[in-house]
């Protein structure tokens, strides 16, 4: 699958509070709603300047904090199409393969800046950066990993397989 | 066969393994299964799945604790809805409103026993290490897998020993060792890995400390954290099963990736800067910070004891001028305890506001939300920005000791003057 798109740069650590704030999390499940919200306390127009198919770029740990799902979909909803980062806390990172919004870990991706045009192969991990003209190598995920996030997420993958294809 | 980490073991039973090693992904069946106020978001992705029945309604258990009693329209509808369900999926355990945090009732009932392997879609999930079990924080869509298939896909982790060791000084408590913990680790230092607790520090079995500690393990990115059984054998109900029983030590050889250790006797009380947990520093660094709200509660520190040391600071005096002290106790328990012992009375004679049990203001849904500028002390477990209330409030997190004599003075204090 390839993806196109600019980037949004975040720093390390962004907790899951700050991509969607559990002041949200608990007034709607409407899915778009939330998105409208992603990112807010950080920056109060990042909606607003997100075009369909860009990428957030971040630092270590991205998504240290709750168990919140809503996390993953509502940056899915804000038509996010990965999420590039030098590291994950585990459970944002479980939560975006099982909702089916890839993600990419690099170690290089600082070298990525606000802006840049980056395009993605999800499957091989290659990371193009055609403002810099760079490329950079994401690791690879677990086969069943990757099979999840080719299939949409887990809820078709256990209708696909009647179980887990570990 | 290998010799195993107390994790190994209980991951090689639930996946039907004889064996399992760090990073292999294995399908698990819990032992026991916990969602709370996301149940709706939990059932939703249930349907997704195709699903009709639960496959194994006896091991599910379903707490509302999140933004109880409903703080909104949607949450009220959304509650009602969870009702329905676990009526009609026969859902095993179900605790409503008023019940108390969903970690402390599953403790609490004996739900949880040594060598279990515990999921809840809730990040701190890892409190379930106190009695011997193995607890792991998933989402939503992890748990409706659960429910539709009996099972889960987890990565084996890496296990960390950690040794503390000795006893703490007057005014140190598990939560100065925690904060120390999650400070020495780093916000990402435990990831993906389980924290195997050891150490003389454990000698003495108390259930709520040991849930504080392993409670605090997830803010170091750990996967799961246990203390093994030896430590507190007779303090709770060990399984029937005789299976669960044998994961409840570690292999005397078993392997770990790393060896830690705290000496729990160095330390002095400490507190959690603004707004990274790791962020610590002793108290006495940060004293006369002034506070709007002292925040006494949670899975963290919302146990009997921690309202017992607060009220021993609170007893005879009252709380300062302009500052709001919120106690919400874990759970319907530790309430009735708590009022039977004159704590409640001493607290509110102190000017305390007390909440019904549940999760109270912790991340920012109800109960007591801060406004742009303010300062709150918390017992709590997380001091990101925006977590409860406004994004320009500032969060401390420190012992209920600390959070106690703060609250008395209106500025962050050192507890130790008013236990001498």
């Amino acid at each position: 699958m390839n993806l196109k798109g600019k980037a949004h740069k975040f720093g390390d650590s962004i907790n899951t509070d700050y991509i969607i704030s559990g002041k949200y999390k608990f007034k709607t499940l409407d899915m778009d709603e939330l998105a409208t919200h992603v990112m807010e306390d950080l920056d109060p127009d990042f909606c607003s300047k997100v075009t369909a198919g860009d990428f957030i770029v971040a630092g270590k740990n991205f998504g240290l904090g709750s168990s919140r799902e809503q996390a993953p979909l509502a940056i899915k909803h804000a038509k996010i199409s990965a999420v590039i980062a030098r590291s994950f806390a585990r459970i944002f990172f479980r939560n975006a393969i099982n909702t089916g919004l890839p993600i990419l870990i690099c170690r290089d991706a600082d070298r990525i800046d606000e802006g840049d045009e980056l395009e993605v192969d999800l499957s091989s991990g290659l990371i193009i950066n055609r403002t810099k003209e760079e490329e950079l190598k994401a690791e690879k995920l677990p086969p069943i990993m990757i099979r999840i996030l080719e299939e949409g997420g887990l809820a078709e993958h256990l209708i696909r397989h009647g179980g887990f294809e570990v | 066969m290998s010799e195993m980490t107390l994790c190994e073991k209980v991951l090689a039973r639930a996946s039907g393994k004889d064996s399992v090693t760090p990073g292999e992904i294995i399908e698990a069946k819990p032992d026991v299964a916990m969602s709370h106020d996301n149940t709706y978001l939990v059932y939703r992705s249930f349907v997704d799945t195709g699903a009709t029945e639960i496959s194994d309604p006896g091991s599910i258990a379903v707490v509302l604790d999140h933004r109880a009693p409903a703080s909104t329209v949607n949450a009220a509808d959304s509650q009602k809805e969870i009702r329905r369900i676990v009526k009609e999926f026969g859902i095993g355990r179900f605790f409503d409103v008023g019940s108390g945090i969903c970690h402390q009732l599953l403790v609490e009932d004996g739900i949880v026993q040594p060598g279990m392997l515990v999921i809840g879609s809730d990040s701190h999930s890892t409190t379930y290490g106190a009695v011997g079990a193995i607890g792991i924080g998933i989402g939503a869509m992890d748990m409706a897998s659960i429910w539709a298939k009996g099972s889960l896909w987890l990565k084996v982790p890496e296990s960390i020993r950690l040794e503390i060791a000795g006893a703490p000084r007057l005014g140190v408590y598990a939560k100065d060792i925690a904060l120390k913990m999650v400070s020495e680790l780093g916000p990402m230092g435990a990831d993906y890995c389980c924290i195997e607790f050891h150490g003389s520090y454990f000698s003495t079995p108390n259930l709520s400390e040991r849930m504080t500690l392993c409670n605090m393990a997830a803010e170091a990115g750990a996967k799961c954290a246990t203390v093994p059984s030896r430590f507190f054998k007779n303090e709770v109900t060990h399984s029937d099963s005789k299976s669960v029983r044998a994961c409840e030590l570690p292999d005397d050889k078993a392997e770990y990736g790393r060896e830690l250790s705290i000496d729990a006797g160095a330390l002095e009380p400490l507190v959690a800067l603004p707004s990274l947990v790791s962020n610590c520093a002793p108290v006495s660094s940060v004293e006369g910070e002034p506070i709007d709200q002292a925040f006494l509660g949670t899975c963290t520190n919302g146990r009997l004891d921690d309202l017992m040391i607060a009220s021993s600071i609170l007893k005879g005096r009252r709380i300062s001028g302009g500052v709001r002290l919120i106690v919400t106790p874990a759970s319907r328990e530790i309430y009735l305890s708590a009022m039977k012992n004159g704590i409640i009375e001493t607290l509110i004679d102190a000017g305390a506001v007390v909440t019904n049990p549940g999760c109270g203001p912790c991340m920012g849904a109800h109960q007591g939300l801060l406004a742009d500028g303010e300062v709150c002390i918390s017992s709590g477990n997380r001091n990101f920005r925006g977590r409860m209330g406004s994004s320009e409030a500032r969060i401390y997190l420190a012992s209920p000791a600390t959070v106690a004599a703060s609250a008395i003075e209106g500025k962050i204090a050192d507890p130790r003057s008013y236990l001498r």
